[in-house]
């Protein structure tokens, strides 16, 4: 053993180590078998007798079922002057629905020790339920009510609409939420709905009324604009009576195609810096308009990105953290959607080092467009399809998957498919989708950090034009947030 | 991110009824003293190799705060025939993912694998373990040193409420108490480690006899164990650590706090001294936790956030450390709203769970929460929080991997009325820290008066 070399421990490894035991030959690594096949149950797909699509994965591991319903609105739909609605639609369907107020549902639910969310993406919503398998029946007639009966009672949406501007008021002191909102109102701009937060806008929130918020739930909950999906511990058999049956009457209606265009592109380099005095670090978010999820460039894409920044020993991560030791990170991802979403390259640096990190992030983003080694590329296929199928060890991360295909219209052996496309993508398909969507040119980037300590450096890089930002014209006056309007002390 | 250091509360329930949840495990020992704990679940052709070390900050000294953490960071940086860069490189390749975390109490570090490539994982554990400081270079310490100093910037410099945590500790505990101080260290003591404290550190900590190895999931026992045998006989016995000294905590009373920091809204802090992980009353206080803050209709949430419309959230937990635990309540003001006005509300609603207790529903709602938390836990092997993660932590704690079944009769058997109790002795002592974090130049927010900190 080499490590007897070591003053000090030979002396005690002698007194408690009689014989040492052989050792293996660690000359190369062990080199993995054939990799494993994932089976995977298949995905059951009938529709509702109201005409609502059901997938269902069974999973009989651990007790417990989730079921996702995935409605085809977000906040891509939201009115002009009503920013926040279809967030707001979809947070108050759990306060108050059928016979129970807030409080009552929310009891009743944990106390199933269930759990049951709505929420609002850009695209999509989804009303989810995890229970125990054991409360399934009762969960599920809390689900539909939720569903069905939503009551958006006034006073619930006044709390709300104090919550969330409350929220508002917070993002102003958190430099990694201001950087996120900074990048994305700059590359689709503010009246695009990419370009601000799917929570809407301040004076949008304020502007709610219970009115809208029927109206919206009216138009666009309806079965057939949905689809139900249910990983877990339930059979086909068991479940298809019991969702018919407690969702039964759930109108259909017409499928809306969508309203939004594409966002032009960024032209040329914009820097723009927000003023975060004595602050340790700088967040730096560079970034660019990307690809939409349905393209024939996705798995060159996904491959790409992961030799770039999107894996621990990635080009970015390896540069900032490992090699200049600039900040505890670096990474980038394309946010493939419906519509082309952004392309972001993110770390947080030292303030001293942000022009030396900044040109090498640069540096990577011109390296990524020159031929990519085979072995790295390779490892990046290698990484993506070996660790697939981690991702299907839960019921949640299963039904995730199962949302990607519904939402994407995936076909139905999208998952036995994966692999061989990750496993397809050559190193020229991965430089040729470098140069078609990473042009160094045209980028904006956004810097939240000490002006005073970064501003001269960063500036004589020359990068493209300098732009200083304010936090009021980014987000806008802070939020007055309505106080209370009545003590509601009923205890 | 990655190589997170992470907070960690272990307290975790079972369910009896179901075989399915029963964890079946097989243990032994190697002759230098590794511990090692099989476990299989063929769902899906994915294992967890999980491996702990019974080291954490509770093992540093004054002036050299934020050891355990750094040297968590140098597991990843190379070892004899792992050059620095391959560590990552190879797992990723094999479709591995690999993280560690550090708390107060011990190390833990993963590696999700297919399964066909365990003994690579095997290999690379193994190889770290035996013959690190053949490697590593003043210059491999340096590096870190600037990432983990660029980690305490990120996470807590430049975050809001982010420095509190380090003044909490410096208050609840004395100088000479292993809790003292913040697992990620101060910065001058960051920039103090030597090469040389890093290597001693590890003679002392990093042995197989102070470890244990779990591996969980699509395995196959036997080979499993051969696999394990070849690779890890060879690594020497280390010293037997001496059990960490833990002075008394002395009754200080209440200590009253103020700290200005970048925020937009000022946030309350209420830290109380209660029994350690698995200890009489640990139980009973997460039960508290949930029945306090846990859904809209928890007493706090509903009185503060729902009702009053007074506080933005507000969070209870027993945070359950082995040398003793703090229960924590934790509620932010809405702009406007001072935090005179929250403290007062939150000890109201203590007053009168220490008077009357929990009703039976209460109780029961609160233990149904924990038990699906527990359920969670049981789908994957690997990771955080999975079987392979849980089994090492079982048996570092209480001796038997297998303690599922005891960890949930300690919920299941608690009354509303032992609530109380448990409440009144801990929650209504006047031993404790109260914290206002405000934003900088609006002291009068603060609650009563307080010693103004300015955290290091």
């Amino acid at each position: 053993m080499k490590m007897h070399a070591i003053p000090g421990l030979a002396l005690l490894l002698a007194l408690t180590q009689a014989a040492p035991a052989q050792s293996p030959d660690r000359s190369t690594p062990p080199l993995p078998g054939p990799p494993p096949s994932l089976r995977l149950p298949p995905v059951q797909r009938v529709h509702l007798e109201n005409g609502l699509p059901l997938m269902l994965m069974e999973k009989h591991t651990v007790p417990l079922v989730q079921l996702t319903l995935v409605v085809r609105t977000g906040s891509v739909r939201d009115p002009a002057g009503k920013e926040g609605l279809a967030a707001m639609t979809a947070a108050l369907m759990t306060r108050g629905a059928g016979a129970r107020d807030a409080l009552a549902l929310a009891e009743a639910v944990d106390y199933l020790g269930a759990s049951l969310t709505a929420e609002a993406g850009r695209h999509t919503s989804s009303v989810s339920l995890f229970t125990p398998r054991a409360q399934l029946e009762e969960g599920l007639r809390l689900l539909a009510d939720v569903i069905l009966r939503p009551a958006f009672p006034d006073s619930e949406l006044s709390r709300e609409r104090a919550l969330r501007l409350t929220t508002m008021v917070q993002w102003r002191s958190s430099p990694e939420v201001l950087a996120d909102l900074a990048l994305q109102q700059l590359l689709f701009g503010a009246s695009h709905p990419y370009g601000r937060p799917v929570l809407g806008s301040a004076p949008g929130i304020a502007a709610l009324s219970p009115a809208d918020l029927r109206e919206f739930h009216g138009r666009w909950y309806h079965s057939g604009n949905a689809a139900m999906i249910v990983v877990g511990d339930v059979t086909l058999e068991e479940l298809q009576p019991r969702l018919e049956e407690v969702l039964a009457g759930w109108p259909s209606g017409p499928e809306i195609a969508g309203n939004v265009r594409p966002a032009e592109q960024v032209a040329g380099r914009r820097v723009i810096l927000l003023d975060q005095p004595a602050a340790p670090q700088t967040q730096i978010r560079i970034g660019r308009i990307g690809a939409p999820r349905i393209t024939d460039d996705y798995y060159a894409l996904v491959v790409m990105n992961t030799v770039l920044g999107g894996s621990f020993s990635s080009r970015l991560n390896t540069n900032l953290r490992e090699v200049h030791g600039y900040g505890y990170g670096a990474g980038s991802d394309f946010d493939c959607r419906l519509l082309p979403g952004p392309f972001v390259v993110w770390s947080a640096v030292e303030s001293a080092v942000t022009d030396s990190a900044l040109m090498e992030i640069f540096r990577e983003l011109e390296r990524i467009r020159q031929p990519l080694p085979e072995p790295e590329v390779a490892k990046a296929r290698n990484y993506l399809a070996l660790s697939y199928p981690a991702a299907f060890q839960t019921v949640t991360s299963i039904a995730l998957q199962l949302d990607e295909m519904a939402t994407y219209g995936l076909p139905e052996d999208y998952f036995n498919r994966y692999v061989d496309s990750i496993l397809a993508v050559s190193a020229d398909d991965a430089q040729r989708v470098a140069q078609r969507y990473i042009d160094p040119q045209s980028m904006v980037v956004v810097l939240v950090g000490d002006r005073s300590a970064i501003e001269h450096r960063v500036r004589a890089l020359e990068l493209g034009t300098f732009e200083l930002l304010t936090i009021d014209q980014l987000l806008g006056p802070a939020p007055a947030v309505p106080a209370a309007t009545s003590a509601t002390d009923v205890r | 991110m990655l190589r997170l250091f992470l907070l960690l509360s272990l307290a975790m329930p079972a369910l009896a009824q179901d075989p399915r949840l029963s964890v079946p495990y097989r243990l032994f020992t190697l002759p230098n003293g590794l511990t090692v704990i099989l476990h299989e679940d063929h769902t899906t052709p994915s294992i967890g190799v999980n491996l702990w070390f019974r080291v954490g900050s509770a093992r540093e000294r004054a002036g050299r705060t934020g050891m355990a953490h750094l040297f968590e960071h140098l597991m990843f940086e190379g070892s004899a025939h792992v050059p620095e860069g391959m560590f990552d490189l190879l797992l990723e390749a094999a479709g591995g993912d690999n993280n560690a975390s550090t708390s107060s109490d011990r190390t833990n570090y993963w590696i999700d694998i297919p399964s066909n490539a365990l003994e690579l994982a095997l290999y690379l554990e193994s190889d770290r373990m035996g013959s690190l400081l053949q490697t590593m270079t003043p210059q491999t310490v340096d590096g870190q040193r600037d990432v983990v100093k660029n980690e305490r910037r990120q996470n807590y410099e430049n975050a809001p409420y982010g420095m509190a945590w380090m003044v909490l500790a410096e208050h609840l505990y004395p100088e000479d108490h292993p809790y003292h101080w913040p697992t990620i260290g101060y910065m001058e003591d960051l920039s103090r480690a030597s090469y040389e404290d890093v290597s001693a550190f590890f003679r002392t900590y990093y042995s197989p006899n102070n470890s244990s190895l779990c591996v969980a999931g699509d395995i196959d026992p036997r080979e499993t164990e051969r696999l394990v045998r070849l690779w890890f006989s060879d690594i020497p016995r280390g010293p037997a650590p001496a059990p960490v000294a833990v002075p008394p905590i002395p009754e200080t009373g209440e200590q009253r706090l103020v700290m200005q920091d970048r925020v937009q809204l000022p946030r309350l802090y209420l830290l109380w001294h209660t029994p350690a992980l698995f200890a009489p009353g640990d139980a009973e206080l997460d039960l508290l936790a949930h029945i306090l803050s846990e859904g809209e209709h928890s007493r706090l949430y509903r009185r503060l956030v729902y009702e009053r419309q007074i506080a933005q959230d507000v969070a209870a937990f027993q945070y359950s450390q082995t040398l003793g635990s703090t229960f924590w309540i934790v509620a932010t003001a809405r702009p406007g709203v001072g935090l005179g006005t929250l403290e007062q509300a939150i000890e109201q609603e203590l007053d009168e769970l220490c008077a009357e207790g929990p009703t039976a529903r209460e109780t029961e709602r609160a233990r149904n929460q924990i038990d699906v938390s527990f359920l969670t836990r049981l789908e994957r092997v690997g990771g955080i929080y999975g079987k392979a993660d849980l089994l090492n932590a079982y048996y570092t704690w209480t001796g038997n991997p297998d303690y599922f079944q005891e960890d949930r009769a300690r919920y299941g058997a608690v009354a509303p009325d032992d609530l109380r109790a448990v409440a009144m002795k801990y929650l209504g002592s006047t031993m404790r820290v109260v914290l206002s974090v405000v934003p900088e130049g609006s002291l009068q927010l603060a609650s009563g008066s307080g010693t103004e900190v300015h955290p290091r």
